[in-house]
């Protein structure tokens, strides 16, 4: 690769080229502009950083069969996006803040969310799981995009109060679309917030491919709202750890935010909902699964002398024993109480709300009674 | 006491709330160098700073979007819509994020933003800027929906909109900004009615007469018109939409007998019908009659020279309050 291959902000500029550092079969890319970013991934650390990709992929298998198995309502698969999650998250410092779509979960497991804290919300036995400032993760967004604004905002905030914290919105090719990602990128750029968004182009939103939403690469877009836009192998986790180390260090320095596309593949169905034989071909599926993000390590550090048999065969005994934490975490998850449907509705005291939760719960009462009184023509038999 | 109008009485408010806690920030269109279209933030800039009276792009969903991050991060926004027709962009924000984020964090995200709206006809303007969007969001739960209609109000419950760690539609009658009041700006917040009771700002013994914003100086010299000729309306001035003070309501109610409620927005769905509703389930066997409402008709707001024709006036509202009297009106002989 060569200097002349980028634009003056650092982009590649022909449609097919992204950052990338480690290729397909595991052979190492070297990089002039990217390799010092991540000079201190050492054969260890990349271990780990495989070790984390192998867990959330067994993680997230053993989730769509607890939804197969009626236990989860719903869940989206992260099969494939592994190295663009695990690449960006573990970029992150624990004072940073991430906004992030539904289909992070393995964001979520690097900023140390639990099992059960993760699922509770698919399992439909909670609004959500976890208390967002304790892992510097906002609670899961549905409505596409409308996380970017709120991370923007975030990030205005850092900066006024002068913190060298930055924010991070996770979105994918579809949200690119939405108004609310266009006017973040707006806010972000003129108030120099200090925010990256990291846009999974996972080549599909739903039935949708990604030339619907655009006509040359997303991250082309970053120039016109006044921003660096890095497009990197999301499949490569090291090209994405160095990405966004690049881009959270302009952000940390007062540099504003970056728009950084990783190019991926959404190697499931949208959600267990979904059936994407509908709408797209096996042979995209071999061709995607030829990049997959994990083999690809094995090689390199088979490569590099490590005994990857040994490494794949420890980790998977430890992914297998997350899977089973899951499984007992989710499964005995408590059914909510009746009446906390009325709970955190408002911070503060309502007479309307008030007055509604009195009457139901005084509805609901009125079955006890049916029961109490039942229970004692039957002598307290039942 | 000062005398100030209700936009100088907003603007000392703001002031107030703006040295009080560091953690508040203005935020709209126009509202930093300019003040704000209607100069309701005057001055604020200068004295606070551009990071505390903060100048945005040209886009509704991103002030409020922004504003759901920055209260993620412990601040305070107070966010101006420039104009009430101007609010549908952020629909999705103020409705799925901010009104939900406390209960889909189980309690632990407070949005304790104050969106501040500039509402309703009167002013001759030009389309979308004389709207009563009120409804939408008095329907949506998480939200609370108040509207001030005089200075010392406005003074107060602008505070107490931005104190509150719920999330507050802050609905300002626009064509009541340069109407003159007293305001106690010495006055302690803690010890001032709480923006959720409503007022009664004339007393009367025939009908209650129920309304909000800038409706209620109407109402009020509809309730001086028919005392003159022998029927005595109280009027009560709601405050606010969401939730409503039905203790209030219901005292008037069981009283007089009679309810009659005037908005300037449409009727189909609007606050009336809520109100309506409810008082006829509280108090039934207290009414005399059926609860009437003089509202704006069910029509896009329509242009300057035909909202005589749209907007209730003194007339009109005093045509509800003979219906709901049984005296000669305009549907006499007809089926409501």
């Amino acid at each position: 690769m060569t200097p002349s291959d980028r634009d003056a902000t650092g982009l590649l500029t022909k449609p097919d080229q992204f950052v990338q550092l480690v290729g397909p079969t595991g052979d190492r890319r070297h990089d002039a502009e990217y390799d010092r970013w991540v000079a201190d991934i050492d054969l260890a650390a990349l271990g780990r950083l495989y070790r984390d990709m192998a867990i959330v992929r067994r993680l997230d298998a053993e989730a769509t069969a607890l939804q197969r198995q009626g236990e989860l309502g719903l869940w989206p698969p992260l099969a494939g996006q592994e190295a663009a999650q695990i690449g960006s998250a573990r970029a992150l410092r624990d004072d940073d803040f991430v906004f992030t779509s539904y289909r992070e979960h393995a964001v979520a497991w690097c900023r140390g969310v639990g099992p059960a804290e993760l699922l509770t919300v698919w399992r439909g036995s909670a609004a959500s799981g976890w208390n967002p400032f304790e892992h510097g993760m906002a609670v899961p967004q549905i409505i596409i995009g409308a996380q970017a604004l709120h991370a923007t905002g975030y990030a205005m905030g850092l900066a006024w109060e002068g913190s060298d914290a930055a924010s991070v919105a996770y979105f994918g090719d579809g949200a690119t679309s939405e108004g609310d990602v266009n006017e973040a990128l707006i806010f972000a750029a003129s108030f120099d917030a200090p925010v990256v968004f990291f846009c999974q182009n996972n080549q599909w939103a739903i039935s949708e491919p990604v030339g619907l939403q655009s006509k040359q690469p997303l991250a082309r877009r970053a120039d016109g709202f006044g921003m660096p836009g890095i497009r990197v192998d999301g499949n490569d986790v090291l090209a994405v750890l160095a990405a966004t180390r690049v881009a959270l260090d302009r952000a940390r320095r007062g540099g504003g935010p970056t728009f950084i596309e990783a190019v991926t593949y959404r190697v499931g169905p949208h959600t267990t909902a979904d059936d994407p034989k509908r709408y797209r071909t096996e042979d995209e599926l071999a061709e995607w699964g030829a990049r997959d993000p994990l083999t690809r390590v094995l090689a390199l550090l088979g490569a590099s002398g490590v005994d990857t048999a040994a490494l794949e065969g420890e980790v998977a005994d430890e992914a297998a024993r997350a899977a089973a934490e899951l499984r007992a975490a989710v499964t005995t998850i408590p059914d909510p109480e009746p009446m906390s449907v009325f709970d955190h509705v408002y911070a503060e005291p309502n007479s309307h709300l008030a007055r509604q939760r009195d009457h139901y719960g005084r509805y609901l009462a009125m079955f006890d009674e049916t029961d109490a009184a039942a229970s004692a023509a039957d002598g307290g038999a039942r | 006491m000062t005398t100030l109008t209700l936009g100088k009485a907003l603007n000392a408010g703001l002031r107030r709330a703006l040295a009080a806690d560091e953690k508040v920030v203005l935020m709209g269109e126009d509202i930093g160098t300019l003040g704000g279209v209607f100069r309701i933030t005057d001055g604020l800039k200068a004295e606070f700073g551009a990071h505390r009276v903060v100048d945005t792009p040209l886009s509704e969903a991103g002030i409020l979007g922004t504003a759901v991050g920055l209260a993620y991060r412990g601040f305070r926004p107070v966010v101006e819509i420039q104009f009430d027709g101007f609010i549908y962009p952020a629909f999705d924000q103020i409705v799925a994020q901010v009104a939900k984020l406390h209960y889909r964090s189980r309690g632990n995200v407070r949005m304790p933003l104050t969106i501040r709206v500039p509402f309703g006809g009167g002013i001759g303007a030009a389309e979308h800027h004389s709207e009563s969007p009120e409804a939408y969001f008095a329907h949506t739960a998480g939200l609370r929906v108040i509207a001030c209609s005089n200075p010392a109000d406005a003074y107060v419950m602008i505070q107490q909109a931005i104190a509150s760690d719920d999330p507050v539609l802050f609905f300002e009658p626009k064509r009541r900004y340069h109407v003159k009041g007293e305001v106690d700006e010495s006055a302690s917040l803690a010890d001032a009615k709480p923006m959720g009771v409503a007022s009664v700002v004339a007393a009367g013994t025939d009908v209650t007469l129920v309304t909000y914003g800038a409706l209620v100086q109407t109402a009020r010299d509809a309730a001086s018109a028919a005392a003159e000729e022998g029927v005595s309306i109280e009027v009560i001035d709601l405050r606010s939409l969401a939730p409503v003070d039905y203790a209030t309501v219901e005292a008037s109610v069981r009283r007089t007998g009679r309810l009659v409620i005037t908005h300037e927005a449409g009727q189909q769905g609007g606050v009336g019908a809520e109100l309506a509703a409810s008082v006829t389930e509280r108090c039934f066997e207290f009414l005399e009659a059926a609860p009437v409402r003089v509202t704006g008709h069910d029509i896009p707001y329509p242009p300057a020279k035909l909202e005589r024709h749209h907007l209730p006036d003194l007339d009109r509202i005093l045509d509800g309050v003979d219906r709901v009297l049984g005296r000669p009106n305009s549907l006499s002989g007809v089926e409501a």
